[in-house]
């Protein structure tokens, strides 16, 4: 027999094993079939609670800031006159506060107008006494001490004046929507780590079914890298058109419900919207699904392949 | 003891046992050396399988000291051992082929896995099938071949990459007699290059085939080595045909 047309080209190979003759090899590699919707479905969660999460956050922080240095002055009087007496003494002595950024009484109609929908039209102040207020602004935080002195200054020209920092009203809503944000946050945390054990599984299945393979690749010298890559380029492009999907429904999902609560035309909930930044975070949630999913593959991988000698 | 740099394999005291089970292989000591050619011999279930995997590194021992081509390689790290393997060439007695591939990719494999280029590898693929007479079959997946196609392929990609060692157990096992004599000429062939060639076989007519071969005999086990020659150095080389 002649002698055999072998090749010394496999002693100075250069080039990585990968493209359509690698993928070829271990076809059901690709986690097909649900894998990518089941991706798709995790990372449109993950938008969804991310963007609620952040929303809230917005919506906190801006009543906060917006809250931060508020009062509100009642004077607490039945009679009217001497409600008007001492609400005017109490705007004089407020304006004369270096503290003071700015005060407003507000205006009989005003007030008549935020009263209507429980009063009706024709709210009669002698019969039911609606305090006279004061919408005070200071130049700092309405903290226990600033509130404190400005009682001590209006009560000796108010006596039945009543003074409340403006957060405080809102103390126990604030709390409610910092625990929405945990929830929220916890959820993010939940779906990536539903969807890495997602991939995990799949990848254990797809290992099984080509056990056979990879044990021959191995023998012809493969490496565990090389193994793993041709699961990481599966997971890969499954995991870039589940992510493009869920991001796409995500999206949609937040923007009809922001279009909702903007409808309600709430001057708190009109807070709540997303900034730049925070749709620079959201764009990234599918981008940090891919990573996930791939660097699952490749520990499940390469875990398993490592057991065979 | 020995094992230097001039052996392609030196077993020393190999035993090898799976899980908690009697020992398969037991005191197990031998060398090989380069552009020899071997047979490896014995009852069915007297451990060639099994000393085959060892040489081809899918199976650790027991116990022993095993050194291939100068290195330990029962303590050499998990990362060194692929290079390992494409100094070798190996025909499973299953074959082994992949079903989903064509025979030409099957012959490709070794090649790609070692990150030969495309353009670099159509050639000598073809050529190697053209060797083997199944050049016309390139395209055929393994489960339309013949076992004696099936065979060839086999031992197309075992062969392709010129290793330093080829082992073939019972490559003959699935072929007629005339198909066997081919493969054992081809074998000749790939040894003439410089490639050590171990064959486990129990048909004991093929030893006639190949001169100046040496005979390794498993019985229960154990390397029966009347003459020494397998051990280092050498007492004196036992050919087929001649003492046995």
């Amino acid at each position: 027999m002649s002698t055999p047309p072998v090749t010394d080209a496999a002693r100075s190979g250069q080039h990585s094993f990968e493209g359509a003759k690698a993928q070829a090899l271990i076809p059901q590699a690709r986690l097909a079939g649900p894998m990518p919707w089941v991706l798709a479905i995790m990372v449109a969660l993950t938008v969804l609670a991310a963007g609620a999460g952040l929303s809230l956050g917005n919506l906190a922080g801006d009543a906060r800031s917006e809250l931060s240095g508020g009062a509100t002055v009642q004077i607490l009087q039945a009679d009217p006159a001497t409600r008007a007496e001492q609400a005017q003494a109490a705007q004089e002595a407020l304006q004369a506060m270096p503290m003071m950024e700015q005060s407003r009484q507000i205006p009989q109609d005003e007030l008549d107008a935020l009263l209507e929908p429980w009063l009706g039209e024709s709210g009669d102040a002698e019969t039911v006494p609606v305090p006279a207020l004061i919408d005070v602004r200071l130049e700092g935080r309405a903290d226990d001490a600033a509130i404190e002195r400005l009682r001590q200054r209006i009560l000796q020209v108010a006596p039945d004046a009543r003074v409340d920092a403006q957060s405080d009203w809102l103390q126990p809503v604030f709390s409610a929507l910092t625990s929405l944000q945990y929830v929220a946050l916890a959820l993010v945390l939940l779906l990536a780590v539903t969807s890495a054990a997602a991939v995990f599984l799949a990848a254990r299945s797809a290992l099984g079914n080509n056990r056979e393979t990879i044990e021959i690749v191995h023998l012809l010298g493969g490496t565990d890298g090389q193994i793993a890559q041709l699961f990481q380029r599966a997971i890969l492009r499954d995991s870039v058109i589940g992510g493009g999907v869920g991001l796409l429904l995500g999206l949609a999902a937040v923007l009809g419900l922001g279009y909702q609560f903007a409808a309600l035309d709430s001057g708190m909930i009109g807070g709540g919207g997303l900034d730049w930044l925070d749709w620079i975070l959201i764009a990234l949630i599918p981008v940090l699904g891919v990573v996930l999913a791939v660097a699952t593959a490749r520990f499940t991988v390469l875990s398993a392949v490592r057991r065979m000698l | 003891m020995s094992g230097g740099d001039g052996e392609v394999a030196f077993f020393d005291n190999v035993g090898l046992r799976y899980g908690t089970g009697k020992e398969i292989l037991t005191d197990v000591s031998f060398s090989l050396w380069p552009g020899s050619f071997y047979f490896l011999t014995g009852a069915s279930g007297a451990g060639k399988t099994s000393l085959l995997k060892l040489l081809y590194l899918s199976q650790r021992p027991s116990r022993g000291i095993i050194r291939m081509f100068g290195s330990d390689v029962i303590t050499l790290p998990r990362s060194r051992l692929p290079g390992f393997r494409r100094r070798l060439g190996v025909v499973f007695q299953d074959f082994r082929l992949v079903e989903h591939l064509s025979a030409f990719d099957n012959v490709a494999l070794p090649l790609r896995i070692a990150g030969v280029d495309e353009s670099e590898l159509v050639q000598p693929v073809s050529d190697m099938l053209e060797w083997v007479g199944l050049a016309h079959r390139a395209e055929a997946k393994p489960e339309t071949l013949s076992g004696g196609e099936k065979q060839r392929v086999a031992i197309a990609r075992a062969v392709i990459g010129r290793p330093d060692m080829l082992l073939a157990d019972e490559p003959t096992g699935n072929v007629d007699p005339e198909m066997a004599l081919k493969l054992m000429r081809l074998f000749e062939s790939l040894n003439r290059l410089g490639t050590t060639v171990i064959v486990a076989t129990h048909d004991v007519h093929l030893l006639q085939n190949v001169r100046s071969s040496t005979i390794m005999r498993l019985d229960k086990g154990r390397l029966a080595d009347p003459t020494g020659a397998l051990r280092y150095p050498p007492r004196r080389p036992v050919h087929a045909g001649g003492t046995r």
